[in-house]
Order: structure tokens, then C-alpha cells, then sequence
């Protein structure tokens, strides 16, 4: 589950952030504070989880820190998918 | 003793020829920013001091003496001259912020070419819309952001050359591009700076407009005059300073404030080119000792909300001064100011096309929180009667804020827009789009905008411009663009969407138009939320009512709705 999760949330950044020809991601790429996603873009990528997830994340959870990489962002996906039961 | 002493003194005393006296010019004279930011520090002695401290994300570091500087402007000046960039030619800068971002500024102007400086997360849309207007001979970038150039090149006749000043040879490069390496290059000791006067253009920003396209308000080398003496009086800037402006110089900000104005004055200032973190922000103050710290109300209220006790992690003894541009300061932020870091944020008012600074508060001076502060001497400022367009006899009434247009680094035009240069202007007052009132002691307070631009942390984003990307896509039959309010940013985008036969409004949809927007204009004009309405409310003859849309975002009253259709 946390695998392919980890690979939806990479692709998605890749496909979505980032242009053709840029380095590849890995799932420790820093991403907020790399530059790669800026806070108005953050916006588009929780709307992202919540719809793809079926999940609610509240705002003051969507921090810069919670989503700098994507394995960050998996955890706190994991944390909401598992409150949902 | 703060460098501005007393306000009263200054204003009673004012003239422009203080800045010019210190800066050893005189009318006639030959002035060229780039040479004053650089040649002209190190011949005062100051050669070996330094000028920028630098890091990325990924924390590699750079730190450039003066004199680095001034040989690496010379080298990209004779690179570009090499090119056959002549004076006059629009120059972009279209890069994050690594050093080649500020060096090339000034090795732009020191050729007597238009440096355009423009944000590097816009999307191929916005800058084609740029880059068509200014007519703009040669782009520096990165590799990472060359393919949106590519996207638009077909498009582009008089773009000659597009300078990626970090190729690595593994891809090829592709038409009309160069390699440009600035450590690689050979330094050049001498250049012959152009010898550009006070009215030679210097720099074009752009800015959204209301109804149209974006505006390219172009500035001259004689700004510098402005952009020194406010950053010594406002932003209190000394030679022992360690400076950070946390503005990119894709905005107006980043080059009056982040380059101009601290390099014009010999200063140190730091960069560090990294996305938004509460402790990334307050470990770099502790690590460069910072003392003079220029930022924005949405990073000051994101470090609120990132809470106190994380203050307490770190050094921050350094700060001496705290100032803010880009929205109003709201009363509350320059209050926990006073109080996690024992000096309040002083609140400065300007916009792109003032060039610097002409409302502020002043060290010396009571900060009144909430308040915009008073002119800056030399300038006159007022509020209007908006159906007057004279001043209000009495003060605390709202009106607009008008200016004597008449100090040196004010806007010259907007780029082949003299209409509606023309425009910004009411019995000869300059109408800044802002309202406010006064108080009995002459502070200015801030009301609002009077016009439908949604100021998004700081940055100003046209309701036309991303109501004409909307109907791009495919399932969008009509769009309504309003501001709605956010306790981070102030405002952000809204849009009201009606969609085309066969479409349906979905999360997927609705994902998908965030996202076409993000990428065709920029993050800051994707829309955060999209309401699906199977119609917008129109007036009889058509036009839709925007101010309806935006009074119910914002719980105000609707007002007259006599002209609205089906009624």
C-alpha cells in the first residue's frame, strides 16, 4: 500500500510540477523548500490527495514541512486514511 | 540615531539633491545604474567587502566581494554586447534566484539595454504575453525552465537568443539557444559601461491590469536617486548591515529593494533562494546575522502561524530593523512582532509603478499598527474625493490615494501604452488604485483597491487575464474572476465557472482547471477555488457583474442591482 501510494504521489508531482527535462525526483526530493512546489501550488496538490484519497486535510496540517517530500506526504496521507478507518 | 533623524527636520528640509550630492551626480551627467551598484563601490575602497552571501536549496553557497561583482557584470555586459544586444533592447531575466539572476541585472544595464525581469514560475501564457508586448531580443534562463521559452518560441520574431547560463551539455540545445557559463566565462576587467543619462531606460516590470493585458511600466536610470535615499531613510540601511530582502526579483521588490538599492549603497546583503519554512527563514537570520530584514505580510503572518516557541530555537539578536511591503500590514502582525523579536515591522507603501518607496513609516517616527504611515519627504501624497478628484477638506474620510507625480524613480510610461498611462491620472494627481483615509496627524490608513485586482501575498493578479486563460479550456463556457479573503495571503483567486454542453462540474474538473491555470499563467493566478454555477449574474446588456460576486465572497452589502438581468 505505502509503495504504491509512494509511486501515485511521485508520479503525480513529476507529471504535474515539474517540466520536461528536469533532474528526476526520488522520494526525498525536497519539494516546498527545493522550489518545486511554491505554497499556491501546495494548494492544487492537497486538492490532489483529498480527491484522489477521499480524505480531508485540514489546513493548519498542510504545512510546507508536512509536504517537502513524498515520503512526507505519504505519511500524513496514511495518518488521515487510517482515521477514516 | 536612525539615518533619516527627524521626519519633520527632513521634510521641511527636503530636496532630491541630497541623494544626488552623496552619489557625486550632477544634471548632465552620465548615470548607469549598474556602474553605481558596482565599479563606483569599489573605487570608493570598498572592493574586498561583501556583497552578497548567497545559498540554494540544496545548500550550496556563493559569496561575491565587490569586486567580484563588478567583474562579473562586466563579463555577462560583454557577452550580451558580443551578442549584438544593443541599448534599448529588452533584456529578460526569466531564472530562480541564483546569483547569475542578480549579476545579470546590472551586466544588462551596464550595456544600456532594458533589464525585464519576470517571475520564474509563470507559465508559457503569461510569459508569452510579456515577452510579445516588450519585444524582447534575448531571454536568460536555466535548462529547467527553458522548455516553456521553447513552447512559445514559434511566437516570439524578435527573440534572437536564449541564454541558459547552466547548460551541462547533456541535452542538446535547441534553436536560437546559447550556453553561457559565468564561472567558466573569462573575466573581463574592463567594460565600457554605456554611458546612459538620467531619463535612458532601465528597467521594464510588468503589472496586471484591470480590464486589459499586463502593462510594462518602464523605469529610468535616474530612479536610483529614489531607490537610494528611501532605502537609507526607510529601511535604515548602514554599512555594517547584513541585509535580506526576501522578495524575488521578478517583482519590483526584489530589484528597487533586492538589488538596486543595498548594492547602490555598498551594503552586504544575503540571498537564499529556498521556498517558504519557518525555521529555513529563522536559521539563515541566526547564520548571517542578519540586522535589516525587508519582508511581506504573508511570510510574517505564515511565521505566526508557524507559532513562537519555534522562535526560541534561535540566535535572532542580530535583527535591528524590520520593514514590510507588498499589502497592508495588518495591526496585529507589527504587535507579535514587538514581541518575539522586540522591534515592530515598519509598514511601507509603493507599487511598481512609484519605483520606491512613497508612504511609509519611519524609524524615529510612532508606528501606529495598521497604519500605512505618512509620505516620504519630497513627495506629496493625498486622499481624493473620488467624485471631485480634489482632496478632502477634512480628514477620515475614504477616498483615493493620489500622489504629485514628480519624484525621480516614478514610472516614465507604461511600454507602448501611453493611453493608458495617461489614464492613471486625475487634475494632474497620479491615481495609485488604492483607497485610504487620513488621520489628524496626517497617517495614511489603507481601505482597499478600487478596482477588481486581487493583491494575493503581495502580488497583484488581473481577474481579465485569468478569465481569458479560463475560457482556454475546453469545458469552460463563461468565467467570473473575484478576490476572496485568506488569512495568510489577505486574498486569493476565486472563480465562478459555467461549463459547456456535455460537461459536468466534478473534483476532477475541477482539479484539472486548477492546474491549466497554474501552468498556462502561474501559481499565484490559479484559482483556489472553483464554484460550478449554471449561470453568472449579467447586467441587461450582457455584462457580467463581477462586484456582485465579490461583495457575497466578502459579506458585503450588494448594493444597486437595478441594472442585473432577470431581476
Amino acid at each position: 500500500m505505502a509503495e504504491e501510494l509512494k509511486d501515485i504521489v511521485l508520479n503525480y508531482v513529476t507529471k504535474e510540477y515539474l517540466e520536461d527535462d528536469s533532474e528526476p525526483l526520488t522520494y526525498d526530493t525536497p519539494l516546498i523548500s527545493g522550489g518545486i512546489v511554491d505554497s499556491f501550488s501546495m494548494v492544487s496538490l492537497k486538492r490532489f490527495l483529498e480527491n484522489k484519497y477521499q480524505i480531508s486535510i485540514p489546513d493548519d496540517e498542510a504545512t510546507p514541512q508536512a509536504f517537502d517530500s513524498v515520503n512526507k506526504i505519504v505519511t500524513l496521507v496514511q495518518r488521515f486514511l487510517a482515521k477514516k478507518g | 540615531m536612525s539615518n533619516i533623524g527627524s521626519y519633520d527636520e527632513r521634510v521641511k528640509n527636503f530636496s532630491w539633491s541630497i541623494a544626488e550630492k552623496e552619489l557625486g551626480w550632477k544634471t548632465g551627467d552620465v548615470i548607469n545604474i549598474g556602474w553605481y551598484c558596482t565599479d563606483r563601490i569599489c573605487q570608493m575602497g570598498h572592493a574586498d567587502k561583501v556583497a552578497l552571501y548567497w545559498e540554494g536549496f540544496t545548500g550550496a553557497e556563493k559569496a561575491y566581494t565587490y569586486n567580484d561583482i563588478r567583474l562579473a557584470t562586466n563579463t555577462i555586459a560583454a557577452y550580451l554586447k558580443g551578442l549584438g544586444i544593443k541599448p534599448g533592447e529588452r533584456v529578460c531575466l526569466f531564472m530562480d534566484r541564483i546569483p547569475e539572476l542578480y549579476l545579470g541585472f546590472l551586466g544588462i544595464l551596464k550595456t544600456g539595454a532594458i533589464a525585464q525581469p519576470l517571475f520564474s514560475a509563470f507559465g508559457d501564457e503569461s510569459l508569452l504575453v510579456r515577452l510579445s508586448n516588450a519585444e524582447t531580443s534575448a531571454v536568460i534562463t536555466q535548462k529547467k525552465h527553458a522548455p516553456k521559452v521553447r513552447k512559445i518560441l514559434d511566437k516570439l520574431p524578435h527573440l534572437r537568443h536564449i541564454i541558459v547560463v547552466d547548460h551541462d551539455g547533456v541535452a542538446p540545445l535547441k534553436d536560437r539557444e546559447v550556453a553561457f557559463s559565468l564561472e567558466k566565462a573569462a573575466p573581463v576587467e574592463h567594460f565600457d559601461v554605456h554611458p546612459t543619462t538620467a531619463e535612458s531606460p532601465s528597467v521594464l516590470h510588468y503589472t496586471s491590469g484591470t480590464t486589459g493585458m499586463p502593462k510594462g511600466v518602464q523605469h529610468v536610470h535616474y530612479s536610483l536617486i529614489s531607490q537610494y535615499l528611501t532605502a537609507k531613510w526607510v529601511l535604515d540601511l548602514r554599512d555594517d548591515d547584513i541585509y535580506w530582502c526576501t522578495a524575488d526579483p521578478g517583482w519590483v521588490t526584489g530589484t528597487s529593494y533586492g538589488i538596486i538599492a543595498p548594492f547602490a549603497l555598498g551594503i552586504t546583503q544575503c540571498v537564499l533562494d529556498a521556498g517558504f519554512s519557518a525555521e529555513a527563514w529563522y536559521k539563515w537570520i541566526e547564520k548571517r546575522r542578519v540586522s535589516m530584514w525587508y519582508s511581506a505580510p504573508t511570510a510574517i503572518r505564515s511565521l505566526m502561524k508557524a507559532g513562537d516557541e519555534i522562535i526560541k530555537k534561535f540566535d535572532l539578536s542580530s535583527l535591528r530593523h524590520l520593514a514590510s511591503v507588498g499589502e497592508p500590514l495588518n495591526s496585529e502582525a507589527v504587535v507579535w512582532s514587538q514581541r518575539v523579536f522586540g522591534k515592530p515591522f515598519y509598514d511601507t507603501y509603493w507599487q511598481t509603478e512609484t519605483g520606491s518607496i512613497v508612504i511609509s513609516n519611519y524609524p524615529g517616527m510612532e508606528v501606529r499598527p495598521g497604519s500605512m504611515g505618512k509620505p516620504f519627504p519630497g513627495i506629496t501624497g493625498t486622499v481624493l474625493d473620488p467624485v471631485k478628484n480634489e482632496p478632502y477638506p477634512t480628514h477620515g474620510k475614504i477616498g483615493l490615494v493620489g500622489l504629485k507625480f514628480d519624484w525621480p524613480s516614478r514610472m516614465r510610461t507604461y511600454w507602448n501604452n501611453e493611453e493608458a498611462f495617461k489614464k492613471k491620472f486625475r487634475n494632474d494627481w497620479y491615481i495609485t488604485g488604492d483607497r485610504s483615509k487620513l488621520d489628524a496627524d496626517g497617517y495614511f490608513w489603507f481601505a482597499g483597491r478600487d478596482d477588481d485586482i486581487i493583491n494575493t501575498a503581495g502580488h497583484l493578479v488581473s481577474p481579465f487575464e485569468v478569465e481569458s486563460a479560463l475560457l482556454e479550456h475546453p469545458a469552460v463556457a463563461e468565467s467570473a474572476v473575484v478576490s476572496k479573503p485568506d488569512p495568510i495571503n489577505l486574498e486569493v483567486v476565486k472563480a465562478f465557472v459555467t461549463l459547456k454542453p456535455g460537461f459536468t462540474a466534478s473534483q476532477d474538473l475541477d482539479l484539472e482547471i486548477m492546474n491549466f491555470i497554474r501552468k498556462k499563467l502561474s501559481p499565484l493566478a490559479m484559482p483556489q477555488e472553483i464554484e460550478f454555477v449554471p449561470s453568472l449574474p449579467k447586467t441587461r446588456s450582457g455584462k457580467i457583474m463581477r462586484r456582485l460576486l465579490h461583495a457575497k465572497e466578502w459579506g458585503e452589502e450588494i448594493g444597486d442591482t437595478s441594472t442585473l438581468e432577470n431581476d
